[in-house]
């Protein structure tokens, strides 16, 4: 089956069996390896990416169920060479160690503060319940994204 | 996962035609579940037939007082649906503790029921408000008839879940013991004051949803916390599993319900 969509601003498309999933669409058609296949059981989060603007784990979705969306994924946060708020808090606030688990607790992130800019540190942390990492202790993805949210707050502010 | 056709029909009519002519056929809707299972050759399908894009199959609106949700409907719509907040909050707290963001951004009601895990959330709603479930023949089954064993519905192979419509209760809460990895009920106990009577809904404990019908007696008598003390759970019937014994989650039912009831005030 033939499958279209925009992935990171641009238009794609492929040929895919009903089967494929998003991730290995991703991975293995469009060789965007940014986003991890951690578990392939739904429950690890390292595969998150965003269609039309929601998260969503792409080893959960069928590419054939996403024809027409529009789909980001960690390679696409960035803009003009620039690292996005969250990538930018993740380096400076030790936010992860080996670095598996990064692309999706980044994705999920930025869902969250598109939702809710101000977040406590308990809504972080239950927001990342589907988002497993085995490094961190997730102490300092918690502060990089309390630490990604303020910065973004003041770009909003500062646009005004 | 074993290859299958692909199916993305653009109205009711067009799934349950579809349905109908292919008796291996199996419907995808959030697919939180079901491509889980496909991955793990559990289910090995002819053809999979995707509800996504059937638009009147989503959405929720007050229908008669109480709230009507389209099958397709995602956890996080129902979770921040400002009519649910308003006409059930229970409702909207209870798809807010369903997984995780990403689950709750795909998966849908419909789903939920059809599958009838014996850990969902969602059973405990349907069963607690004494929901009514609409299909694609055209019937209401009433909540007490639609859950039927463990996995185990009144739908027919051919038949699809189209919506289900919540009668506003005067009180009604949710409070779930969950699994601290999934989130799926070790425990969950709905109860709500209804037009009809007390209803006290438990999931998570037994191979299907079941109402506690000793807990509803007791709270009809008094609605209060202290009136379930002198109640006994019978766990002969309970499940026992690496996550719990059976009295375990007898005593939890009683600790979920009283919690459950503070809640509901
Ligand atoms: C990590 C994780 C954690 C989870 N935690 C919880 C939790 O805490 N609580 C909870 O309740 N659930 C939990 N779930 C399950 C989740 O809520 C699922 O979304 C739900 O069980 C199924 O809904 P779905 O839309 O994804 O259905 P699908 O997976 O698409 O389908 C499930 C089944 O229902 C059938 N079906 C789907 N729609 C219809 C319809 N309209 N009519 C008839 N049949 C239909 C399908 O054919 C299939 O057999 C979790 C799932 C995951 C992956
Ligand atoms: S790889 Fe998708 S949730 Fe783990
Ligand atoms: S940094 Fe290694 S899994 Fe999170």
């Amino acid at each position: 089956m033939r499958v279209s969509m925009t992935v990171n601003g641009k238009a794609v498309s492929g040929e895919v069996e009903p089967r494929t999933l998003l991730v290995e669409f991703l991975r293995q058609h469009l060789g965007l390896t940014g986003t991890h296949v951690g578990c392939d059981t739904s429950q690890c989060g390292c595969c998150v990416v965003h269609v039309d603007g929601a998260s969503a784990k792409a080893c959960t979705l069928l590419a054939v169920q996403v024809d027409g969306s529009t789909v980001t994924t960690i390679e696409g946060l960035a803009q003009g060479g620039k690292l996005h708020p969250l990538q930018q808090a993740f380096h400076e606030h030790h936010g992860l160690q080996c670095g598996f688990c990064t692309p999706g607790m980044i994705m999920s992130a930025a869902d969250l503060l598109q939702r809710n800019p101000d977040p406590t540190e308990h809504e972080v942390r239950e927001w990342l319940e589907g988002n497993l990492c085995r490094c961190t202790g997730y102490h300092n993805i918690v502060k990089a994204i309390l630490a990604a949210a303020q910065s973004m707050r003041g770009m909003a502010k500062a646009a005004e | 996962m074993y290859a299958f056709d692909y199916h993305r029909p653009a109205s009711l009519a067009e799934a349950a035609q579809l349905l109908a002519g292919n008796p291996d056929a199996k419907l995808l809707a959030g697919g939180q579940t079901y491509i889980p299972t496909l991955k793990q050759r559990l289910a090995k399908p002819a053809a999979v037939i995707d509800l996504g894009r059937i638009a009147e199959l989503r959405g929720i609106r007050e229908e008669a007082g109480g709230v009507t949700i389209g099958a397709t409907t995602p956890h996080a719509e129902v979770a921040n649906s400002p009519i649910v907040k308003r006409v059930i909050p229970a409702l909207a707290a209870l798809a807010e503790g369903i997984g995780d963001p990403q689950v709750r951004n795909r998966g849908t009601i419909g789903g939920s029921i059809a599958n009838n895990d014996p850990a969902a959330d969602y059973p405990a709603a349907v069963v607690g408000l004494g929901a009514t479930v609409r299909t694609s023949k055209g019937r209401a089954i009433a909540a007490d008839d639609f859950f039927t064993g463990m996995f185990e519905t009144a739908l027919a192979p051919d038949e699809i879940v189209t919506a289900v419509h919540f009668p506003k209760p005067e009180k009604a809460a949710y409070a779930k013991f969950p699994n601290p990895a999934s989130r799926y009920a070790i425990v969950g106990v709905f109860v709500a004051k209804t037009a009809g009577g007390v209803r006290v809904a438990v999931t998570g404990a037994s191979p299907c949803v079941f109402r506690a019908t000793a807990l509803e007696q007791a709270l009809a008598a008094s609605w209060s916390a202290a009136a379930i003390d002198g109640v006994t759970i019978d766990p002969s019937n309970l499940n026992s599993d690496i996550h719990a014994q059976a009295d375990y989650r007898a005593h939890l039912i009683k600790v979920m319900a009283k919690r459950a009831i503070e809640a509901a005030g």
